[in-house]
């Protein structure tokens, strides 16, 4: 199977070049951000205040691994369910992130922020912790330290294969897919 | 009277959670290659085939199968001439859990309190424990690790007993197209139909943990987990939810007996890392 190589950061044009069931490998800077940390930057942003980091054109990884083992960049790090951070996406969106990495259905109001910026959802395999960890070169937590593993991280990657779920279109794979492989039962 | 120093229950917890987290079961291996033989989704096969080589990574590595490495679950079968020496149980199983998640780099992922401050108790403890006293003197453990992404999918209903067989069917498909990508495809269902509402909880979770192939004893349920299985497969979501046909590896009923008014159905969702051990002791 043919991936398309992306690396970070991503720009409008190719985000909106991607389409729902493209496989994709990134190479490059990605960060890590998950319940707690989406929390704190909604609430900043809902304060008037400005974000902490610059989200313009980069990509989320909504994930929480586990700790290293000595002489490993990162522990297990398969993606978590990203609807929990639905409520908080659209604001995100607004404010450039193009990318976001995660596994499982997202909300209207995320799929239309999508549409709206020219952004792409991403599924990496759930519960593929250990062969994306080997992906993973380096792994640094730049923000909300205390929040350990929910801490916001910059993560070098190498070809972490994902694949495009959502489109800057609203074509969704989570939709297509299983229509396209659905039996009636006997 | 056989005397057992809780320790020992400390070390045994502790090496089932080491084990279970990093080496996933013969049996799911099985039915992950099977899946690849069964499934037309060309990208459902490549997901496939990234499962198996993480759980070989993770096996070989000792890095966990999946980074959300569970709360902990345990069945406990205590044996009524056995006289405990040491302290206290509770303290040794939890005491094991944590130096296992300590020691395997394990995601400690428990808050101490649900609602207001959810502030992680940083050693993945307490466990859940069920214990069932026994007659005999042995000790026999069932430890499981649950990961959220799936345990949040699972859902309960009280059918009355009209709803019979098709009801207890539709309750069953219901929670798994609702689940759709999120419990991390492809997954094990675990069903308990029967008891009064938190014990065909129990049963569900408990069923989970049976190994893949296993069937009830009684052919009328093994029967209606075959059939679940089918219509689960039917449905499409496949590997990851991005299309396919192996949406789950098995359906596990337990049944038990229950009121003349009632017939609870419980519907635990368990991912494809589906860890769990069993000791005696
Ligand atoms: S549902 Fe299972 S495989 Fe998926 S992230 Fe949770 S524990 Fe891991």
């Amino acid at each position: 199977m043919d991936y398309k190589k992306i690396t970070p950061p991503l720009n409008e044009m190719t985000a909106r070049s991607l389409r729902a069931g493209d496989l994709v490998m990134i190479s490059g800077i990605i960060y890590t951000g998950r319940d707690a940390a989406h929390k704190r930057l909604f609430e900043l942003l809902e304060k008037g205040k400005e974000l902490p980091l610059d989200l313009r054109d980069q990509i989320i990884y909504y994930v929480g691994p586990t700790p290293a083992r000595p002489g490993r960049a990162c522990g297990s790090a398969g993606p978590t369910t990203s609807y929990r951070m639905d409520k908080y996406t659209p604001a995100l969106l607004d404010r450039g992130l193009r990318g976001m990495i995660g596994k499982g259905l997202r909300s209207n109001e995320v799929i239309e922020a999508m549409e709206r910026n020219g952004a792409v959802y991403f599924a990496a395999t759930g519960g593929a912790g250990a062969l994306i960890s080997s992906c993973i070169t380096e792994a640094v937590p730049i923000l909300y330290e205390d929040l350990g593993t929910e801490a916001i991280h910059q993560m070098h990657v190498r070809n972490f294969p994902v694949t495009v779920v959502i489109d800057s279109l609203g074509n969704n794979l989570y939709e297509q897919g299983p229509v396209r492989y659905r039996r009636d039962t006997p | 009277m056989r005397e057992i120093h809780t320790d020992k229950i400390r070390d045994a917890v502790r090496q089932l959670y080491l084990d279970m987290l990093c080496t996933i079961g013969d049996d799911i291996t099985l039915a992950l290659r099977s899946g690849l033989e069964q499934e037309e989704s060309p990208i459902g096969c490549m997901l496939l085939r990234q499962l198996l080589e993480n759980n070989e990574i993770a096996r070989n590595e000792r890095v966990g199968i999946c980074q959300d490495t569970g709360m902990a679950i345990l069945f406990v079968e205590l044996g009524q001439e056995i006289h405990l020496t040491g302290g206290s149980f509770e303290d040794a199983v939890n005491q094991g859990v944590r130096e296992a998640y300590e020691e395997g780099y394990f995601r400690k992922s428990v808050v101490d309190d649900p609602l207001f401050d959810r502030i992680n108790t940083k050693d993945n403890t307490p466990a859940v424990i069920h214990l069932r006293l026994l007659p005999g003197d042995k000790i026999c453990i069932t430890a499981m690790a649950k990961g959220f992404g799936s345990e949040n999918m699972s859902a309960m209903r009280m059918l009355v007993p009209a709803d019979g067989e098709e009801g207890v069917l539709k309750t069953i498909l219901d929670t798994v197209r609702q689940a759709g990508p999120n419990p991390c495809p492809p997954i094990i269902v675990g069903v308990g139909i029967g008891g009064t509402m938190e014990v065909a909880a129990q049963l569900a979770k408990y069923a989970t943990a049976r190994p893949i192939g296993d069937r009830h004893a009684d052919p009328r349920y093994a029967d209606l987990e075959q059939k679940a299985l089918s219509a689960i497969n039917a449905l499409g979501i496949g590997p990851g939810g991005l299309g396919g046909r192996v949406t789950a590896l098995d359906v596990h009923i337990e049944s038990c007996p229950t009121h003349i008014a009632g017939l609870p159905v419980a519907v635990n969702i368990c991912c494809h890392a589906s860890r769990h051990g069993k000791c005696e002791i």
